[in-house]
């Protein structure tokens, strides 16, 4: 299956990840936010990992580095997905920017900066896409209350 | 070609009758409302139903949708109404001439429907007034034109005012 790209990657790349596995179908490397842009450049020019699928965070608000950085990349020759995760802390939720690799990086780091927060270092536009000028708070954050409402029009009595 | 003319004629029983100016005004513009469709999700699907040949809108004379806010009379909402849009439908609904209604189509317009979240408006009725609800999600057909139906009862029973503050 796939070649021996994954076996391939993991020769390169398992040693220094933290962790490095096969899950469903996919390759999946954890790693430390400083490797985060070195790999990615890697998966690009030495994998044939042309396409960046996918930039997303997830909130763990009882975990000490409190945000997983979830990156996906595909390739159009092996027909296969790899998976980076790295951690960043709620102090410095920040992360290299994909901006200079991968231009579709440009508006998911847009997003995934409105609803999480978390900082792309090397991306100049980090404007809401989704929410509106003014918003205050990344809703997709555990702690942003359920309800709270932000209105642009004020309300009818 | 020494025939009366039609105007001279001999009146008949049914050439006058008389009415109320509101019954009047009211039976006349119940059958003639211009939709606005303010159409954001998947209820456009049951509002498509419910235009076209199966159940017909036009039966009730509310069928032309009209896409300027100023040429029509009938803002329907149908759809999730997030407060990103809220600017936006809240000035389609100040560009519309008096007299004019509003229908909120489907849960999420009436309420938020399962949508009560950072994004979404919890029932357009917190921007502006609202005639009638038509729950469901989305709403049958059935429920669509009964709605249009209880609309047109109310405006051939209202007070339709010749000059008003605004005029």
């Amino acid at each position: 299956m796939a070649g021996g790209v994954f076996e391939r990657i993991a020769a390169r790349w398992g040693a220094e990840a933290l962790e490095a596995a096969t899950e469903h179908g996919l390759f999946a490397l954890l790693l430390d936010p400083a490797q985060l842009a070195a790999v990615a450049r890697s998966l690009k020019t030495e994998f044939g990992f042309d396409m960046l699928l996918d930039i997303t965070a997830v909130d763990w608000p009882e975990r000490a580095p409190r945000f997983d950085v979830v990156y996906h990349f595909y390739s159009t020759t092996d027909f296969v997905r790899v998976r980076l995760k790295t951690r960043v802390p709620l102090e410095a939720p920040s992360v290299d920017s994909l901006v200079a690799l991968y231009n579709s990086a440009r508006f998911q780091e847009r997003e995934c900066h409105e609803m999480y927060g978390i900082e792309f270092r090397g991306n100049g536009d980090l404007r809401p896409i989704l929410l509106y000028e003014g918003f205050v708070g990344h809703p997709l954050r555990k702690d942003y209350p359920k309800h709270r409402e932000q209105p642009l029009v004020p309300y009818l009595k | 070609m020494n025939s009366v003319p039609k105007h001279q004629r001999e009146p008949s029983p049914l050439d006058y009758l008389t009415t109320k100016k509101d019954e009047f005004v009211g039976w006349a513009r119940k059958f003639s409302l211009f939709p606005y469709p303010f159409v954001t999700a998947c209820c456009a699907m049951e509002f498509m139903a419910v235009s076209s040949t199966p159940y017909d809108t036009d039966r009730f004379g509310a069928a032309l949708p009209r896409f300027s806010p100023r040429q029509s009379d009938l803002l329907m909402v149908v759809g999730t109404i997030n407060h990103k849009q809220a600017p936006v439908l809240r000035r389609v609904y100040e560009q519309m001439c008096e007299p004019k209604w509003v229908i909120a189509f489907g849960a999420c317009a009436t309420s938020g429907g399962f949508y009560q979240n950072y994004a979404a408006l919890a029932g357009i009725d917190k921007i502006i007034p609202v005639d009638l609800y038509i729950p469901g999600c989305p709403p049958r057909p059935e429920m669509v034109i009964d709605g249009i139906m209880k609309l047109q009862d109310r405006i051939a029973h209202d007070r339709h005012p010749i000059f008003t503050e605004k005029f």
